[in-house]
């Protein structure tokens, strides 16, 4: 026997591929986690259509996952796919851009089939060579004649052995990265402990899927990629979605009160509503509202009435509830938005990242109407901010807008877990003193008003959309219009006091200070990285806070010789930077087509710049 | 629990009442100050939430806590509020045309859920604060600012949308009946879940009279039929008509006419969970039959915000999670111990701590 290939690596990103009824996403999601166990550290990112099963073994069905992790510190997905697992030829069509050049493909063989190749849009029998794939290490195994034989005596219908190919690939794919099986056994045993058969046959799969791959050594390299050294503590796998709804629950128990949310479904917010939803034991009031302005309304009343009130959604659920968040700004209530952004503008692309929203929370209402605006970088750093978003709400009586998006939303990473006593205090400005309280008395300091509600004796008072004096009393005297507008918009501007200063990764001063804010982190910190270990001189100034903005921004902006502001729209930061920060040039690269950013393309846009 | 006492002074607000001389609004207002004043509940519980029209600047009337939010949303915010805590005592203020028309939604999905709120809203067919348009409760062919020809569309009848929507409780009013109206806002307080009384309001300057049909003094007991739950359904100036269901509709019939007894006349049942007859009831239209009155159904059905916090109760029993660090300790953890490598996340610039 010959002796097996083993090729050490530092990172490896594999894509997970196949329809979208094909279990792509369990897959590369127990991959993942098996690796992160491991002591790998990873991040990963899930490619679906919108479409729940579009016809199968089109392109248009094609769901994906891909993983990178490493013995280093992981910041992105990977650009490019070291390994793609195709089930079906659409799937190769599909990814054929997103491989990196001389990976590996593992192919179902059984699914190249003529029938397959049409459905896939391939004119010839011949797909790797359609989408010039020629120099790839091509691997054909037989998936589902494999996964049949496995299950031949168990008795199942054919419809219910083929749910289990997902698994011969899976084991496979733990073979050739030397992942042991004991943790997606165990996963398998808990998630079907009811169903016996299911689990027997899920195994048997997984098991023989690994031993192919052990018999298969001859023609397969086998890669190592050792544990990243992270920082010691107690971690787990965390999306942005689910570290965002935790978020919010840890504020809520910081405050002391409790935590109200209304929203409507939509991708890719969704998940968070879900999250929420299932910690009725944290006493989590979700209310699945009739449409998204009824998401915003009902939590606007629970603000009104003594809870932590958010309201998530998409960019076209932002804009629905547009006018109510004018009214949280007139009633000064405080009031979470998160806005996961996708693709727009209309549905545009509901499955896909974009950050093409920021104008919209900053600006989308009418009236003169400020907000606070934060943006979350990482998937577990949703947690963070959406904390961060909760007290300033609290503690300022001001709604504020969380932005994530899609990918933060839907990837995932290793999380090293905080403890609630490490967490800031978080004081809402409850109405202590009746006998001095007025609805729009406010604090000199942050101008906040005092925060009574329903229940509370001798508090009574009126608000609403319309302008008030001190009192609550409606007034359309010009000058207290006037006094008011201002005072709201100074209230935002104070905010400033929570915001931590602007921090500069790499080098104080030099050549290029790459910008970028919110879901681009990792992204820009890998390209930084990249670039510096190419000795050039780069730094990166990443904004999670954007109005208002960290007071040293002028003063670090000073210290480069070029800016360039990168971010997945037309350049909307950029010029909300030309506006609040004048007196800089102020370079752009800007992409729209739905996807992250990839390392490769900032490289050369900074590059690029660096030689200008 | 000692007796609350409170007067229809303490539900009054400083801020002087800005309606037109003469409009229907003072009457509701007055009804529903005297309904709290009598309701046994302190005064710090009461919330009264409305949308946007005159109708809707109610609250700044009143010395409850209160708020005049955006249109049509009334309903959804009065929901939040009531879900916030469910011990507080919700009223919203709304009209035809912030309930019926933009507010139409949640005015349905309100109803659904059968969420612990007393809704009022008051009909008076017009835009009266935009001035002069037709709203949805406009008769067919009716002539305003926006239909000079007149309406092309069919009005909706609230009572049918409320039945529509599974509601269990209807009732409807009128505002020159002061007395009718305190005594149905407090069977809608009363209520274990959504009350909506459609209260018949007459808008002085833009539509003058529209129920005098109904109410003119002249033929008023002629053409309102009110109902109490138990009572035969008995209206007339002698009191000698009533209704009877004949092959499945419902007939206006004279009593000692045609061999017919008050045997014959159907007894108001508010309480049945079939909604056929109520429905019938609510659909009734001058000039075949009188316009009914009173409490027309009034179901006890789960309400929402008691099943909320049953369910949350239960949860918090069973569940091994019990506060914030043991949900971040569930599910799949693992740990990572000091291997003196050095740490790889000093590299991550940590901005919020």
């Amino acid at each position: 026997m010959k002796e097996a290939k083993v090729i050490e690596l530092d990172e490896v990103a594999i894509r997970f591929s196949g329809d979208s009824g094909d279990g792509m996403q369990l897959t590369g999601t127990l991959f993942s986690d098996a690796s992160a166990l491991l002591g790998n550290d990873i991040s990963t990112f899930p490619d679906y259509p919108s479409e729940i099963r579009a016809p199968q073994g089109t392109v248009g069905g094609v769901s994906g996952f891909q993983v990178q992790f490493g013995r280093k510190a992981i910041h992105t997905p990977g650009d490019f796919a070291h390994v793609l697992v195709a089930m079906n030829p659409a799937a190769v069509k599909a990814n054929a851009k997103f491989m990196n050049p001389g990976g590996t493909i593992i192919f179902d063989s059984d699914a190249f089939n003529e029938k397959n190749f049409k459905k896939a849009g391939f004119t010839t029998d011949d797909p790797f060579t359609e989408c010039n794939l020629l120099d790839y290490n091509k691997i054909p195994v037989p998936i589902t004649t494999l996964t049949q034989e496995s299950l031949r005596d168990l008795g199942l219908d054919n419809k219910s052995i083929l749910r289990s190919k997902n698994m011969l690939a899976l084991g496979l794919v733990c073979w050739i990265f030397n992942r042991p099986l004991d943790y997606i056994e165990e996963y398998l045993k808990t998630k079907f402990a009811k169903k016996p058969l299911v689990v027997e046959s899920n195994l048997r799969v997984l098991h023989a899927g690994y031993n192919y791959g052990n018999n298969l050594q001859h023609t397969t390299p086998q890669y190592m990629v050792n544990p990243a050294t992270i920082e010691p503590g107690i971690y787990r796998n965390i999306n942005g979605n689910q570290a965002t709804g935790w978020g919010l629950i840890a504020a809520a128990e910081k405050a002391g009160l409790e935590l109200f949310v209304g929203s409507y479904p939509i991708t890719p917010a969704t998940e968070i509503l879900q999250t929420l939803a299932e910690r009725k034991d944290l006493g989590v009031k979700s209310f699945q509202a009739e449409d998204e302005i009824a998401g915003i309304a009902t939590a606007i009343g629970a603000a009104f009435a003594g809870d932590l009130a958010v309201t998530t959604t998409s960019g076209p659920g932002f804009a629905l509830k547009s006018e109510a968040i004018g009214l949280a700004v007139m009633a000064e209530l405080p009031l979470v938005i998160v806005n996961v952004q996708r693709g727009g503008p209309s549905t545009g692309l509901p499955t896909k990242t974009e950050q093409s929203d920021l104008l919209q929370a900053l600006y989308g209402r009418n009236g003169e109407s400020p907000v606070v605006v934060l943006a979350a970088s990482t998937p577990s750093d949703c947690f963070w901010y959406a904390f961060k978003a909760a007290k300033i709400a609290l503690e300022r009586m001001v709604p504020v807008v969380l932005l994530t998006d899609g990918f933060l939303g839907n990837g995932s990473e290793p999380w090293k877990l905080p403890t609630m006593a490490e967490l800031p205090e978080i004081k809402p400005r409850i109405a202590k003193d009746a006998s001095t309280f007025k609805p729009y008395k406010r604090d000199e300091e942050t101008l906040a008003r005092e925060w009574a509600f329903p229940g509370m004796d001798g508090f009574q008072h009126r608000i609403g959309g319309l302008e008030k004096n001190i009192a609550g009393t409606v007034s359309h005297d010009p000058e207290n219009h006037q006094k008011n507008t201002d005072i709201r918009k100074a209230k935002v501007d104070r905010v400033v006091s929570l915001v931590p200063d602007l921090e500069v990764c790499g080098d104080e001063s030099g050549d290029v200070l790459l910008v970028g804010w919110g879901g681009t982190y990792g992204h820009m910190l890998s390209t930084l990285r990249e670039l510096r270990q190419e000795g050039k001189n780069v730094s990166l100034a990443h904004f999670n806070y954007i109005m208002p903005l960290p007071s040293n921004v002028n003063e670090v902006f000073s210290r480069f010789k070029k800016i360039i502001v990168c971010e997945l729209n037309l350049g909307q930061f950029a010029s909300y930077l030309r506006d609040k920060v004048p007196g800089f040039t102020y370079h752009q690269y800007n992409k729209v087509q739905g996807l992250p950013f990839t390392v490769k393309e900032l490289k050369s846009a900074v590059t690029k710049l660096l030689e200008e | 629990m000692n007796e609350i006492k409170y007067t229809v002074k303490d539900f009054k607000s400083e801020n002087e009442v800005r309606w037109c001389p003469g409009c229907g609004d003072y009457a509701i207002m007055n009804a529903v100050q005297r309904t709290m004043a009598d309701m046994n509940l302190k005064h710090e519980q009461y919330a009264v939430i409305s949308g946007i029209g005159c109708s809707s600047r109610f609250p700044y009337y009143m010395s409850t806590y209160g708020f005049h939010t955006i249109h049509g949303r009334a309903t959804a915010i009065a929901s939040g509020v009531k879900c916030a805590n469910p011990d507080l005592n919700v009223w919203v203020i709304t009209g035809d045309g912030d309930g019926m028309a933009i507010g139409g939604n949640h005015f349905i999905h309100l109803i659904r859920r059968n969420i612990d709120l007393n809704v009022i809203l008051f009909n008076n067919k017009i835009y009266g604060l935009t001035k002069g348009q037709y709203s949805p409760t406009t008769d067919r062919g009716f002539k305003t600012k926006t239909s000079p020809f007149g309406t092309i569309e069919e009005p909706f009848v609230p009572g049918q949308l409320v039945i529509g929507a599974r509601g269990n409780f209807f009732a409807r009013t009128i505002d020159t009946n002061l007395k009718l109206s305190q005594e149905v806002f407090a069977e809608a307080a009363k209520h274990k879940g959504t009350s909506v009384v459609e209260v018949l309001q007459n808008c002085v300057i833009f539509n003058d009279g529209i129920h005098n049909q109904i109410t003119d003094s002249e033929y008023r007991l002629e053409r309102q039929l009110v109902l109490r739950h138990g009572e035969p359904m008995i209206f007339g100036n002698d009191q000698n008509k009533g209704l009877m269901s004949v092959r499945g509709k419902l007939k206006v019939v004279t009593i000692g006419e045609n061999g017919v007894t008050l045997d014959d006349i159907l007894v108001h049942d508010a309480h049945d969970p079939d909604p056929s007859l109520h429905l019938a009831l609510v659909n009734m239209q001058l000039p075949d039959f009188p316009v009914v009155f009173g409490v027309i159904r009034d179901v006890e059905a789960p309400v929402y915000d008691h099943e909320m916090v049953k369910q949350i109760n239960a949860i918090k029993q069973s569940s091994p999670i019990k506060n914030v660090d043991n949900m971040l300790h569930s599910g799949n953890t693992w740990v990572v111990e000091d291997n003196g490598n050095g740490k790889t996340s000093g590299e991550l610039c940590k901005k919020l701590r």
